[in-house]
């Protein structure tokens, strides 16, 4: 059954398997374990971050594809979300509309992309991402009347999801039963479906062709298997994914704008994630967003306080402002590279064979 | 060389003037047009000496720096220190004492980036050569963290950036307007050109590197330290960044830590267009783009952000290894 569920693709490390257990454990019962509004907000973000991790590592981790521009469709799926929701108000038809919407975006953008830069030089494809990527940046922050330009859109749910609603007077294990409170289960099995197909789809024998592809292109194609439509299948699904975890987090923040779901600071961040957890693990992209979210959230802190600690030598208290935890996350993204390229699923498995 | 040179391809070269006739019937009026031309042309220039450092990094030696724009971007904050401690030869009317103070900044802004780029080699590149997926990751982290030491270093505000008095202004000739410091531009782009091809095709050093493209192994084995060879052309593309960080600070005359990144995408698509290890390419490429962005930036401002890429793609339809591919990979 097990076996079923994950596609037979087990975590092949006890302690894989137990650290994966228990953050998922721990996602579940969130909202029963860990009181308060932020540590939900953080499980909501980390849910949405599995979904849109774990589409990147579709395309990195396991096509060998480095794309820049996820988080364009990250953001298409957001922005669809917004602006169907702003403009038609808070009715579950217009979340659907807006999310068939940006998926159709989604697919026709992707396809556009991987048919025309897949086939030239697929190194050149990195590049044409970024360059697409930042103009669809610029063009949201300029579409003042329909995006919201820099300020973003703020927008209302359908009343079943909204914290308005409480569905018991008396709260339940010390928890109040509200609208928020549904929503994040909508999202977070959601995302789990969302994480399972994407299993399903790594394991079946077209993800064994994209693993052909990133292994040796050359020997992929003289087997018969065209390459070119495999890969843009591969960027395309990515992209629904991607589309479909931008959506998840408009309907949880109610708010979107380019810082975000479409700023570079997202899509570094997935890099990180899917770095740390592990290339072609999706179970990388679980440990990676639970540990990497968590610490962000508390980065800026140590950061401050270390800061505080120094404030005698100026140079080295303005390294470690909290302002510049960018830097410390770009050094830890290179020496994660290098000291830890197989992340922390490929260290686990290791260890355990 | 003499075996080039006969069967140079001249097709391409009708891509800029025929780019220039086709925008004239919508610019409204000949002044104009010349006006958007010059401005074009010039900030063209500026894209080649940025895009001629990435060219000699990624055509020729096959390492992939997404962190090239953290070099544009020291550049031009160096300059803002540079010709701020020299008020009087910037601040002087007189034309010499203005040329003094950029070429000095020029050449500190080179020398910095340059030494920055040798570190960069050693400690970011080095252990990635040959392995492309890393080398995009860790060079894009590289990137981070230079922009963020550089925000260290000058803070994260803009930084004006001004002409010295003399560079002010324009010429006019009949209607058009044509500003000095384009004409300097120009000047700057065709002599980093000039001593490009000259390198790369009649020195000793110049044989040696293209050699070293082609077949490694075999340059070693006659005895030459390409990996010494190759550390000088990196850092000679991270130098060539650092000018171009200088003109392009002066050009929009305020420095941002972003300025990087953000001509970074247009020099990839230079790139790309030009071809591979080209030099001619990805001149040519650069001032395609300069063109594109003064045209379409006049006459229909919301398609100048897409109006580069669509660019591309017809070039790549019509040559899908580039303009002037030098390298095949």
């Amino acid at each position: 059954m097990l076996h079923r569920i994950l596609s037979n693709d087990m975590p092949r490390s006890r302690w894989l398997a137990g650290i994966l257990l228990i953050l998922v454990l721990a996602l579940v019962f969130t909202p029963f374990i860990f009181p308060g509004v932020k540590a939900l907000n953080t499980a909501a973000k980390i849910v949405i971050f599995i979904v849109l991790v774990s589409s990147f590592d579709l395309l990195l981790g396991y096509t060998g594809i480095v794309s820049f521009a996820h988080t364009m469709f990250f953001g298409i799926g957001a922005y669809g979300i917004a602006i169907a929701s702003t403009i038609s108000g808070p009715h579950w038809s217009s979340l659907a509309l807006g999310l068939v919407a940006a998926l159709v975006l989604s697919f026709f953008l992707a396809l556009l992309i991987g048919l025309f830069s897949l086939r030239v030089r697929a190194i050149f494809f990195a590049m044409i991402t970024l360059a697409v990527a930042s103009a669809f940046q610029t063009l949201a922050a300029q579409l003042h009347d329909i995006t919201g330009g820099e300020d973003g859109l703020n927008f209302s749910v359908p009343a079943l999801l909204s914290p308005a609603t409480e569905f018991l007077d008396t709260p339940f294990l010390g928890v109040t039963l509200d609208g928020r409170l549904l929503c994040f289960y909508a999202l977070l099995l959601i995302g789990a479906l969302l994480f399972l197909l994407m299993l399903r789809i790594v394991n079946s024998p077209f993800g064994a062709v994209l693993q052909a592809i990133r292994e040796n292109e050359f020997r992929a194609e003289a087997l018969g298997y065209r390459v070119v439509v495999f890969r843009t299948a591969s960027s395309v699904l990515s992209a629904l994914f991607a589309c479909v975890a931008g959506a998840m987090l408009a309907v949880w923040l109610r708010y979107n704008g380019p810082a975000t779901s479409l700023s570079f600071e997202v899509m570094m961040d997935v890099l990180l994630i899917v770095v740390m957890g592990g290339l072609g693990t999706l179970y990388g992209a679980i440990v990676g967003a639970c540990v990497f979210l968590v610490a962000q959230s508390y980065l800026q802190d140590v950061l401050r306080l270390a800061s505080e600690a120094v404030s005698g030598w100026p140079l080295l208290s303005a390294l470690l402002s909290p302002d510049r935890w960018l830097l410390w996350l770009g050094v830890l993204f290179v020496l994660s590279v290098y000291y830890f390229p197989a992340g922390v699923v490929g260290r686990l498995r290791r260890s355990s064979s | 060389m003499r075996a080039l040179s006969q069967k140079f391809d001249w097709k391409p070269l009708a891509l800029v003037p025929v780019l220039a006739l086709l925008v004239l019937p919508f610019t409204g009026s000949v002044s104009t047009w010349i006006t958007l031309t010059v401005a074009g042309l010039a900030m063209g220039m500026i894209i080649f000496v940025i895009a001629s450092g990435l060219t000699l990094v990624f055509g020729l030696m096959d390492v992939l720096n997404f962190g090239h724009g953290v070099f544009i971007t020291l550049g031009a904050f160096v300059a803002t220190t540079v010709l701020g401690a020299m008020p009087l030869w910037s601040g002087s009317t007189e034309w010499f004492y203005n040329l003094c103070a950029i070429g000095l900044t020029m050449l500190v802004a080179m020398l910095v980036a340059g030494a920055v780029g040798a570190v960069f080699e050693r400690l970011i590149v080095r252990p990635v050569y040959g392995q492309h997926l890393k080398q995009i990751l860790i060079t894009m982290g590289g990137m981070i963290i230079g922009e963020e030491l550089i925000k260290v270093l000058w803070g994260p505000q803009q930084i004006a950036l001004a002409l010295p008095q003399g560079l002010h202004g324009s010429y006019l000739w009949g209607d058009a307007a044509i500003e000095k410091f384009r004409l300097l531009a120009v000047v700057v782009g065709v002599l980093v050109f000039v001593v490009l091809v000259w390198v790369l095709n009649r020195t000793k050093i110049g044989l040696l590197i293209r050699a070293g493209v082609q077949d490694r192994e075999m340059v070693e084995a006659l005895g030459y330290r390409i990996r010494r060879l190759f550390i000088g052309v990196f850092v000679a593309g991270s130098a060539l960044a650092g000018l171009g960080g200088v003109l392009w600070g002066l050009y929009q005359q305020n420095v941002t830590t972003q300025l990087g990144a953000e001509v970074n995408v247009l020099v990839f698509i230079v790139i790309i267009m030009g071809g591979l290890g080209s030099t001619s390419g990805a001149l040519l490429g650069a001032l395609l783009v300069g063109l594109m962005a003064n045209y379409t930036g006049y006459i229909a401002p919301m398609a100048a952000l897409f109006s580069n890429i669509a660019l591309m793609v017809a070039v790549l339809l019509w040559r899908p290894q580039g303009i002037y591919p030098v390298v095949y990979r």
